[in-house]
């Protein structure tokens, strides 16, 4: 994990703040976007009253932790939320280098009978949810998993598809999508620019 | 059939001194001056820019037959010393089983003369068996066909003080010399390594020094209560070196020998638990390599010995503590000690000359060998490169072992051609 | 990291790498289902030519606990006992495919010897009187979680030190993690060079424990005693062991640490082991979660 913090402190958003990449979404529209995902959030599980929100690190856990800000500040209702990480799940473990390990804090209460809404930053081969679903079901049984991301970029590798999107991306496999997020790289944007070498996977994040 | 037509050394520099021709015929030097004629059947060897010493004599080699021949043999063992520019070898008395009897010692003797590669001297154990109880049958030894006059349990110590004292006072009357293997065993019990920083750290039990050096003062004070002479094998500690110099400053007839690898390698090499690191003494400091050099220099240390000590593969191919203890030495040692003390500048060629060859001939009290290079001598030559840089490679050696802690290294040169008495045992770096 | 040979080969950052991965993988022993997929298809092998059922037991657990699978190959009832030498044994666990092999053995240096021999990581159970990283490691890892930090904590490790890997172990990583190590033990049972070793020494253990935030009781074996490295159990308790008075000397949240089998009444008091001060059993617990951390980081990449 590299933050990305570009020298000089904060930037417009409109323009990018890492050379080689344009934005495709700034500030404003990721968090029109994520207000938007709220209220979906709350209609489609009838009052949000059984929702838990379970971000996957690193830029899903502050995307979780903005939502469920947002439903408390719509319906004043407080949902769990919390973080999962998947590194132990992942199916490309022996093809790099090995990873560290993140956080996983599920929200006192348990899983239980929860809707769960597993919160990514971008969705791409599908490999991150399959490995998360892998590992939700060793840790409890959810009566309904549903999946929020930020970015859907295409090029899924696995039947998974995402409940609620903050914006469709159609991506070429040439080109990479980096979210940045303040609370992790100092700046809200979502920025597309040339791929990275990224040995043996086609995960379209960072791991 | 040994090779004895004449050889003409063409160019070749005595001692390391200014090139001259060399005749050896008829097993003599039979002349030395500038452009030699060669006379009929003569072999010319082009020795220019090579070193001539007299042929060497090893004062401390295990040739492991009887009973070890898958590590060596009487006759590989003397092909390795010849690759080495030996022409003469003692070989230590450990064998199974032990050379305690005039029947072993003369056994060895004849396997000696038999491969005709160099002379081996056997050396005769000082105890039974080996067991420091009781004395073997030292005299009839003496009086064998092999003419043995050096004793030593080498490998064990000859711990028990009036025991030692018997063995320096006995062998007197036929002027022999008790080579003592310094280590006081209760200090050493289970050692596998030089006490040290490196030893605590790596958690192997230590070997100290002082362990050796209280030994070599109690029979050094004996030696000179008895009025005899002492040989202290493989002196690997700088409070060896000092208690030496201290005795011969007082008189008393000591003399002592270091090893090749003693010279050049440190403890610190033990951290990779590779036993072909493990000796005994065991591979001291850096200090302690630096007093055996000023030792050896300034005439403290009489000579150079190699302690070859070859093993099968399987017993160093073993964790470190069930490992054999040993060194194979024969081929490198002129090497070593170029590399250690003549590029150094704490030797010139001459002295290694003595140190290698002249010396330990006398305290072996062997003739024909350690002869100055001279019309007349017996034709024991030795002709080294001291330009001809060489990877070491154990598994490439004459020795039937290849456990060389040099392996890997560099040496600055090699020996291309050993004489014993005219005839060649080596010619152009080849065994003949 | 491809081996885990000696504790010193760690650096700092790896070491707080091990110990933090460690602390993820204990929520793991805390869930329904106490099991990770990560290992699946890879195969370790725990190599043992001692006895130790615990430690055995302790990397037998973590091992599976990441879905390797795990075979046992103990020195007795095997080819080993036969006299088959370390080599040959590597050779062939080599050729069934471990990848990796978890290795106990009376011979200092074993590990080390064992890793020259095989393709696959090497893990280094304890080697005769050399080291015991795992050990240290986890020790590190209680005293953490006990004790919030391990920077500028004063760790004294009182006992055996000569014959002891976990006190090499221990010196190398509290070092490297910023902890000031000090080690009590009568002359005769601390190494000749121990004054070069990077921790302070002192034989008096009385003076050393209103100092000390962790103390670390080593187990002393009664032969010892005929080999006069003390005189008597009786004196060495008196000089070196641990009792409830010694205890009440020690700063408050002080901790007393044993990294088992306690012998009681020779190093430690039955009081002092059974005191919820004693971090004797978390310390097994932890070993679990530090094994699992240590596999992963040494098996789970490419």
């Amino acid at each position: 994990m590299h933050a990305r913090k570009p020298a000089g402190g904060s930037e417009p958003a409109d323009t990018s703040p890492v050379p080689g990449t344009r934005a495709v979404l700034d500030g404003s529209e990721i968090n029109r976007a994520l207000t938007r995902i709220a209220h979906e959030v709350l209609e489609r599980t009838k009052g949000g009253r059984d929702v838990t929100l379970l971000g996957i690190p690193s830029r899903g856990v502050p995307l979780a932790r903005r939502l469920a800000e947002r439903i408390e500040l719509v319906e004043n209702l407080t949902v769990p939320h919390g973080s999962l990480d998947v590194t132990m799940y992942r199916d490309d473990l022996r093809s790099a280098p090995v990873r560290t390990l993140k956080r996983t804090e599920i929200p006192a209460g348990g899983l239980d009978d929860r809707v769960v809404v597993l919160v990514d930053d971008v969705l791409f081969s599908g490999r991150t949810v399959r490995a998360a679903l892998d590992a939700l079901n060793d840790l409890g049984r959810p009566r309904a998993v549903q999946l929020a991301v930020l970015v859907d970029r295409g090029h899924r590798e696995l039947p998974i598809r995402a409940d609620y999107v903050g914006k469709n991306l159609p991506t070429s496999l040439r080109e990479s999508v980096t979210v940045r997020l303040d609370e992790t790289d100092g700046d809200d944007a979502v920025l597309l620019g040339p791929a990275r070498p990224r040995p043996g996977t086609t995960e379209g994040k960072d791991v | 059939m040994p090779d004895i037509r004449p050889h003409l050394l063409r160019g070749v520099r005595p001692l390391g001194g200014e090139p001259v021709d060399i005749l050896l015929a008829d097993g003599l030097v039979a002349a030395i001056g500038a452009d030699l004629r060669a006379p009929e059947g003569t072999t010319v060897v082009d020795a220019g820019g090579l070193i001539a010493l007299p042929g060497l004599v090893d004062l401390h080699t295990h040739l492991r037959e009887p009973g070890r021949e898958d590590a060596e043999t009487v006759e590989s063992g003397s092909r390795s010393a010849a690759m080495g520019g030996y022409t003469a070898v003692h070989a230590m008395a450990n064998t199974d089983p032990v050379a305690d009897t005039a029947g072993v010692v003369e056994q060895v003797w004849r396997l000696g003369r038999e491969a005709g590669y160099c002379d081996v001297r056997p050396v005769g154990a000082v105890t039974v068996g080996l067991a420091g109880r009781r004395l073997s049958e030292i005299g009839a030894m003496a009086d064998s066909a092999a003419r043995v006059r050096v004793f030593s349990d080498d490998g064990i110590c000859v711990s028990d003080a009036l025991l030692m004292r018997r063995a320096l006072e006995y062998v007197k009357a036929f002027d022999g010399v008790i080579a003592q293997h310094a280590q006081e065993p209760r200090l050493t019990e289970g050692a596998q390594m030089n006490e040290g920083c490196v030893s605590d750290r790596l958690g192997l039990p230590g070997w100290p020094a002082v362990a050796e050096e209280a030994i070599i003062a109690r029979d050094c004070l004996l030696a000179q209560h008895v009025g005899s002479r002492l040989h202290v094998c493989h002196v690997s500690t700088r409070g060896s070196v000092d208690i030496i110099r201290w005795a011969k400053a007082r008189g008393c007839e000591v003399t002592a020998e270091v090893t090749p690898h003693h010279l050049l390698l440190t403890d610190d090499l033990v951290e990779s638990y590779d036993p072909v690191y493990k000796v005994n003494p065991p591979l001291r400091t850096a200090d302690d390599v630096q007093a055996l050099r000023e030792g050896l220099a300034d005439g403290t240390i009489d000579v150079v010995a190699t302690d070859h000590a070859p093993h099968p593969k399987e017993a160093k191919e073993t964790e470190w503590s069930t490992a054999a203890m040993g060194m194979v030495g024969l081929e490198t040692a002129l090497a070593v000690v170029q590399k250690a003390m003549v590029d150094t500048g704490l030797l010139t060629w001459e002295q290694v000359a003595e140190r290698m060859s002249a010396t330990p001939a006398r305290i072996g009290r062997v003739t024909g060998h350690g002869r100055p290079l001279a019309v007349g001598e017996p034709a024991n030559v030795v002709l080294y490169d001291p330009a001809a840089p060489v990877g070491v490679d154990g598994a490439a050696m004459v020795t039937k072992s290849s456990n060389t802690p040099f392996g890997g290294m560099t040496l600055p040169g090699r020996v291309r051609a050993t004489f014993l008495r005219g005839a060649p045992t080596v010619l152009e770096g080849k065994i003949q | 990291m491809r081996h885990l040979l000696s504790a010193g080969d760690l650096s700092r950052d790896e070491a707080v790498l091990v110990l933090d991965t460690a602390a993820e993988l204990a929520l793991v022993g805390d869930r329904s289902v106490k099991k990770l997929p990560t290992l699946r298809g890879r195969t370790v092998v725990n190599l043992f030519y001692e006895d130790s059922t615990r430690t055995r037991t302790s990397f037998e657990l973590a091992a599976k606990r990441l879905s390797a699978d795990v075979v046992n190959f103990s020195a007795k009832g095997s080819s080993v006992s036969k006299g088959e030498s370390l080599k040959d044994t590597a050779l062939t666990l080599q050729a069934m495919g471990a990848d990796g092999v978890v290795i106990r053995h009376s011979a200092s240096g074993a590990a080390h010897r064992l890793a020259g021999w095989v393709d696959g990581s090497v893990l280094n159970a304890g080697d005769g009187t050399h080291e015991h990283p795992t050990q240290a490691l986890l020790d590190a890892y209680t005293m953490r979680s006990r004790l919030g930090r391990l920077e500028g904590l004063r760790v004294a490790v009182v006992g055996d030190i000569l014959h002891s890997r976990v006190a090499r172990s221990n010196v190398l990583l509290l070092t490297t993690l910023g902890a000031h190590v000090t080690l009590v033990a009568p002359p005769t049972l601390l190494p000749v060079s121990v004054h070069t070793w990077p921790c302070e020494v002192s034989y008096d253990l009385d003076a050393v424990l209103p100092k000390t935030d962790v103390v670390m009781m080593l187990r002393v074996q009664a032969e010892r005693m005929h080999d006069s490295f003390f005189p008597s159990v009786r004196e060495y308790s008196r000089g070196y062991g641990m009792h409830g008075e010694r205890l009440a000397r020690m700063p408050e949240d002080a901790i007393v640490m044993h990294p088992g089998p306690m012998v009681r009444g020779m190093e430690i008091s039955a009081e002092v082991a059974d005191s919820p001060r004693c971090t004797v059993t978390e310390q097994v617990a932890n070993g679990v979660s530090l094994r699992m951390a240590v596999l992963y980081l040494l098996l789970g990449g490419s």
